[in-house]
């Protein structure tokens, strides 16, 4: 009904209509508070799955929005992670301005690889990111002087945060930190989705060929989106590195970043809780299943990829979303939009 | 120093074959459909754990089982192709992706719960153990076969796409699908059978690596990077393509791991994106 309103009144009431808050978004963030009521004993769980949903969130703005399939994005989590470490190691242990650095750090590497990136598609792409990830991971196996190596970064020792709150043992302080960025950098992402910029990605996903006939610089937009998209990664894995106090090499590893893809895939490419939601299920179902050996634990994630691809094409929220456009279930709610006074 | 360079060239090319084995059915079938096969491999650890299991529980002799693991690899994906590859030929790169990561979480779990997690043993005849020493150079009795064998299959495979009529038809698909299907084509059909002889091949270099790099669950995955690396710097659809990347990559590999041993896989990961970037479509591709 509003999407039909506002396509009439033009692409700005439309984007602004979308940039509206509904309330179920409400409910949503209200919902992160829970674990610190309900399960106070899984704090650093929920920890977890914050700095994954901003992890998987970073993914989807390049993947979900601009189309750029990416089989190396662990490569900016880990860049970000390292950057994070080191700099606590080396006698700096501010968070705040270590996950500055961290941001900064990924945001740079992402700005390099943004030249190559918006030149390619297809099948270079896919392999020159998959390239890009395991030679960050040799790079970082290598330099053992720097970064641990297979040991892992020992030393780390975070400040407390502000001064005044430490990280403590039961994930207290880490969740609200992690919470808080998730959310600041979800507006930035909300925002940037919702603007001119953000419907012109969508229009690099379509069909980046007619976008250049019509004028809309891609290239330029690709390199933007994917800076800010590692940044975001970086931002993620610096979070990790300060949350847990080590760094190992699993931060760059293959595994990582297709675990994000699957994430994303199944909560749903394209759409912002995508990220959000998969990140929920995904962690809270290992945390859950933790006791079986972890080669096992691959098995139902495959079948479960296989059967979104082919039969849940939008992933969970794109199913959800397909119920609720559907002509009967709008017949079913139409009594309690009357009720609540907005059917037209 | 002299023999050692010769032995490094010799391992190297032995396992530049095994790759080559392991991953020439997937630029043939890349070339055609475009479908990118994540689980080519997965492929190639059915042939590797089918010689071992008949080998081991049912005391088959070595060479039987090969041709066995190649038919099983190749029927096994063609089944997965009539049923699941298919409906996506048309789909985004990225759901052709995660399609196939999925069977190979599938097949890496499944293997895990069939056989454990160790190495599986192989027993290989006496006379494919030894070793001949030719002017100081060692050369392994097993990797002159390997290399015997992938030879005579380059050759096979070569006159067959040259001279044959099945030949010509996938050369035509590869070139131009559209165009062939307008030709009366049955672009479909020899795809189908293409993807089973690709597959059987990845069967055979399953079975046939084990001797030299083992046979364990991480297969499908360790050795995807391997054989995406051949492919995509072979160039898309071509056999020469593919035998000259593979080579290179094996000799480079090997003379890594034994000059300088510290940087491990460094070199070959830089190499490669340094070559994608220079020629997108690969060193023989005509297309990208």
């Amino acid at each position: 009904m509003t999407s039909t309103s506002a396509a009439l009144a033009g692409p700005h009431e439309h984007l602004r209509a979308q940039d509206r808050w509904r309330a179920i978004e409400v409910v949503f963030w209200l919902a992160t508070l829970l674990p610190f009521l309900v399960t106070p004993n899984y704090l650093s769980l929920a920890s977890q799955v914050a700095i994954t949903a901003l992890f998987a969130l970073s993914l989807d703005l390049i993947l979900g929005y601009a189309g750029i399939v990416s089989l190396g994005h662990a490569a900016f989590f880990g860049f970000g992670a390292y950057a994070a470490g080191i700099l606590s190691k080396h006698g700096w242990g501010e968070p705040l301005s270590g996950l500055l650095f961290a941001g900064i750090a990924a945001g740079l590497l992402g700005y390099l690889m943004s030249f190559i990136i918006a030149r390619f598609r297809h099948l270079a792409l896919i392999m020159i990111t998959l390239g890009f990830g395991l030679l960050l991971l040799e790079a970082a196996n290598s330099a053992g002087w720097l970064t641990g190596g297979a040991d892992g970064l020992q030393g780390v020792r975070m400040w407390p945060l502000l001064g005044m709150f430490r990280f403590d043992l039961y994930g207290f302080t880490a969740y609200w930190y992690s919470l808080i960025l998730l959310f600041l950098l979800f507006l930035v992402s909300r925002r940037l989705i919702n603007s001119p910029f953000g419907l012109s990605l969508r229009g690099i996903r379509e069909n980046s060929t007619r976008m250049r006939a019509i004028g809309a610089e891609s290239r330029a937009h690709i390199r933007k989106i994917y800076t800010i998209s590692a940044a975001m990664a970086g931002i993620a894995g610096g979070l990790l590195t300060q949350t847990t106090e080590t760094v190992s090499l699993g931060v760059l590893d293959f595994q990582r970043s297709a675990d994000i893809l699957v994430i994303l895939v199944l909560g749903g490419a394209g759409r912002l809780y995508g990220g959000l939601i998969g990140a929920i299920i995904f962690l809270v179902a290992r945390d859950q299943f933790s006791g079986i050996n972890p080669q096992y634990w691959y098995f139902p994630i495959g079948v479960l990829l296989v059967v979104v691809v082919l039969f849940l094409p939008g992933g969970i929220l794109g199913g959800l979303a397909q119920i609720t456009g559907s002509e009967r279930f709008q017949r079913m709610v139409r009594p309690l939009m009357v009720w609540r006074g907005k059917s037209p | 120093m002299i023999t050692s360079v010769f032995g490094v060239l010799f391992d190297g090319f032995a396992y530049g074959m095994l790759l080559f084995l392991l991953s020439v059915g997937l630029s043939v079938t890349l070339g055609m459909m475009n479908f990118v096969n994540l689980a080519h491999c997965s492929f190639g650890m059915i042939g590797g754990y089918v010689t071992v299991t008949l080998m081991n529980s049912m005391g088959w002799p070595f060479l039987a089982t090969l041709p066995v693991a190649f038919v099983v690899a190749a029927i096994t994906s063609v089944l997965f192709e009539r049923t699941m590859f298919r409906r996506l030929y048309r789909a985004s790169d990225l759901d052709q992706c995660l399609l196939t990561i999925g069977l190979v979480f599938v097949s890496v779990a499944s293997a895990a719960y069939v056989y454990g997690t160790i190495q599986q043993p192989v027993n290989l005849p006496s006379y494919l153990r030894g070793s001949y020493t030719i002017m100081g150079v060692t050369l392994g009795a097993y990797r002159l076969f390997l290399i015997a064998i992938s030879l005579v299959i380059t050759a096979l495979l070569v006159l067959s796409l040259e001279y044959t009529r099945f030949g010509a038809q996938v050369r035509a698909a590869v070139d131009n699908q559209r165009m062939a299907r307008g030709l009366g084509i049955n672009v479909d059909g020899a795809f189908a059978v293409t993807f089973a002889l690709g597959s059987g091949l990845a069967g055979l270099g399953g079975a046939l690596a084990i001797d030299i790099v083992g046979l364990d669950p991480s297969f499908a995955l360790a050795y995807l990077v391997y054989v995406l690396i051949v492919v995509s710097v072979g160039g898309l659809g071509s056999i020469g393509g593919s035998f000259a990347a593979a080579t290179l990559l094996g000799i480079s590999d090997m003379a890594g791991k034994y000059y300088f041993p510290e940087i491990g896989s460094f070199l070959i990961y830089l190499v490669m994106v340094g070559l994608l970037m220079w020629r997108p479509a690969g060193l023989f591709g005509r297309r990208s």
